[in-house]
């Protein structure tokens, strides 16, 4: 059902683990619906330096982080907040319908922890454009 | 890595066909193909043939060969039974009692005919997954018509008290029903000192082909056809027989019934080690379904901070075959309607995980599973937040 490419992200993940004083952290989902991801960002002059995750969570949710933290690797923030769930889920070669709430988390996760960033450093968060958190609610019809 | 050999723990789901029962199929594909309705010579044969399994199956269930309908699976069985029954007797009432933690086949039935018009109870069940007689006697009423209550549940593996349900349903002069799919071969039954009025089967759940199931009526049960068409088993289930399916169902179910002692002491001792071991090695883990009263082949554990998908893709990859509770690999993204019934919490059921034991596996096979399983639990915990937080604060008992 997943791709060879998910398969890939989700037996050798990519950037397993925590970053010690991270600049930025967000923590998405919930235990409840069966998905939890904490994306740690290391960030020097405005470039994300380093990225990494920890996610409770399905097989596509692991390969997402995984991807997702690859992405926005290098990155400056302005850049890696346009990262998008459709993004992550065209690198994994795609998702199964029903997955793809996993690649909304992962797009969250990041907004969440560059926001982290902005507000300790003093700077206004910047706003959701779109309204994914409404689909993960829907999509996964998982009621909290 | 790699798949040298596979490690099929997953028998609940299917099992494989027994050679001896592949062999008494197969002429009934090539030379005995005659429609058992025609008049010649191979016809009889077949209808011949048809008669021999449904005497094979009658006297696994301590029934009367003219008891006994094929049918072409369990869910149709399923279907069958609540729907025959409920149009039959609508006049009479239109209250079902059926159990929270039934397979689909029987709970969406019971969902459809909700939406007929019928008013349906669905039992509670305790932390191990079984019913309490004294709560289905609370709720007959004296509009209830039916009662349908799973044999052996398919995911935790607890066996229901089925004499005294039936004993209750039989008091008040309910019909009952029982879905004993998963029973079959692992549990002796006898339907006339169970006091069961009716009761579905299918045989690819204990070595014999899918595309055949039976349900077993009793005499005098008032029912409807499901399937409308020709004359076939008497009248009440239209379509031409699957002939080489229905032998190999009779053959099957002679040979799960032959010794259930001795399958069941060979298989519980393979579980229970396993389950042993398993519980011994990996920290926050616990057992779902009742420790004693359960399938001997059912090993159903939640293991705390991880999710059970991602461990049924590490086990696939070492060629174990395995089943979990978890929502992602339900289709729906809930996770186990009988996991969520015992009361287990959410964030736990995603965490389970089902192995079925069954004839074709060794103690290497344990073995195997006892060194793989605690690498891949504590590789998936490795990288979940939950199990970062956990040991931070010392632990969770669960």
């Amino acid at each position: 059902m997943y791709s060879e490419t998910v398969m890939d992200h989700f037996k050798n993940p990519r950037n397993v683990g925590e970053i010690e004083n991270p600049d930025g952290v967000g923590e998405v989902g919930n235990p409840v619906c069966g998905d939890i991801m904490k994306i740690f960002l290391k960030i020097e002059n405005n470039i994300v330096v380093d990225a990494k995750f920890k996610t409770f969570g399905c097989g596509a949710a692991i390969a997402s982080s995984s991807m997702a933290t690859e992405l926005v690797r290098g990155k400056s923030l302005e850049d890696a907040w346009q990262l998008s769930n459709k993004a992550v889920a065209e690198a994994l070669d795609g998702l199964p319908p029903i997955k793809m709430h996993c690649s909304v988390l992962a797009e969250e996760g990041i907004h969440k922890a560059i926001n982290d960033y902005r507000v300790k450093h003093g700077l206004e968060p910047w706003q959701e454009t779109s309204s994914h958190s409404h689909e993960h609610g829907e999509e996964s019809g998982c009621q909290l | 890595m790699g798949h040298q050999r596979i490690i099929y723990m997953d028998h609940s789901a299917t099992t494989y066909v027994k050679k001896e029962i592949v062999d008494a199929m197969i002429p009934y594909f090539t030379q005995h193909f005659g429609n058992p309705s025609s008049i010649y010579g191979i016809a009889r044969e077949s209808k011949t043939a048809i008669d021999t399994a449904r005497a094979q199956v009658a006297k696994a269930l301590g029934a009367d060969p003219d008891e006994i309908y094929f049918t072409s699976c369990g869910s149709e069985s399923d279907n069958w039974a609540i729907k025959g029954v409920a149009y039959a007797n609508r006049k009479r009432g239109n209250h079902i009692i059926t159990t929270a933690i039934e397979h689909h086949a029987v709970l969406h039935t019971c969902q459809f005919l909700e939406k007929e018009g019928f008013a349906v109870t669905y039992l509670p069940v305790d932390r191990y997954g079984r019913v309490d007689p004294a709560d289905l006697e609370k709720a007959i009423t004296d509009k209830t018509i039916l009662i349908s209550i799973m044999y052996a549940n398919n995911e935790i593996g607890s066996i229901e008290p089925i004499r005294e349900l039936a004993q209750v349903a039989k008091k008040h002069k309910v019909y009952f029903h029982t879905d004993a799919v998963q029973a079959i071969g692992n549990v002796p039954i006898d339907v006339k000192a169970q006091d069961i009025d009716m009761l579905s089967l299918s045989a690819h759940k204990f070595y014999g082909p899918k595309g055949v199931g039976a349900l077993y009526i009793k005499k005098g049960v008032r029912i409807e056809n499901l399937i409308h068409g020709g004359g076939q088993e008497r009248r009440k289930r239209a379509g031409t027989e699957n002939i080489a399916g229905i032998v190999g169902c009779g053959k099957a179910i002679e040979l799960a019934t032959a010794d259930i002692e001795g399958h069941n002491i060979r298989i519980r001792a393979m579980r229970d080690r396993l389950l042993k071991g398993v519980l011994e090695k990996i920290p926050n883990a616990r057992l779902n379904g009742h420790p004693t009263e359960r399938l001997p082949g059912n090993f159903n554990v939640s293991f705390e901070f991880i999710e059970g998908e991602s461990m049924l893709l590490w086990l696939d990859d070492e060629g174990i075959c395995a089943s979990t509770g978890s929502a992602c690999t339900s289709g729906s993204l809930e996770p186990s309607h009988v996991l969520l019934a015992t009361g287990l919490p959410v964030e736990i059921s995603h965490g389970s995980l089902r192995l079925t034991l069954g004839d074709v596996n060794t103690e290497e096979d344990v073995d195997f599973v006892l060194e793989v399983l605690p690498k891949v639990v504590s590789r998936l915990r490795d990288m979940s937040p939950l199990y970062q937080k956990a040991t931070k604060d010392g632990g969770c008992n669960v």
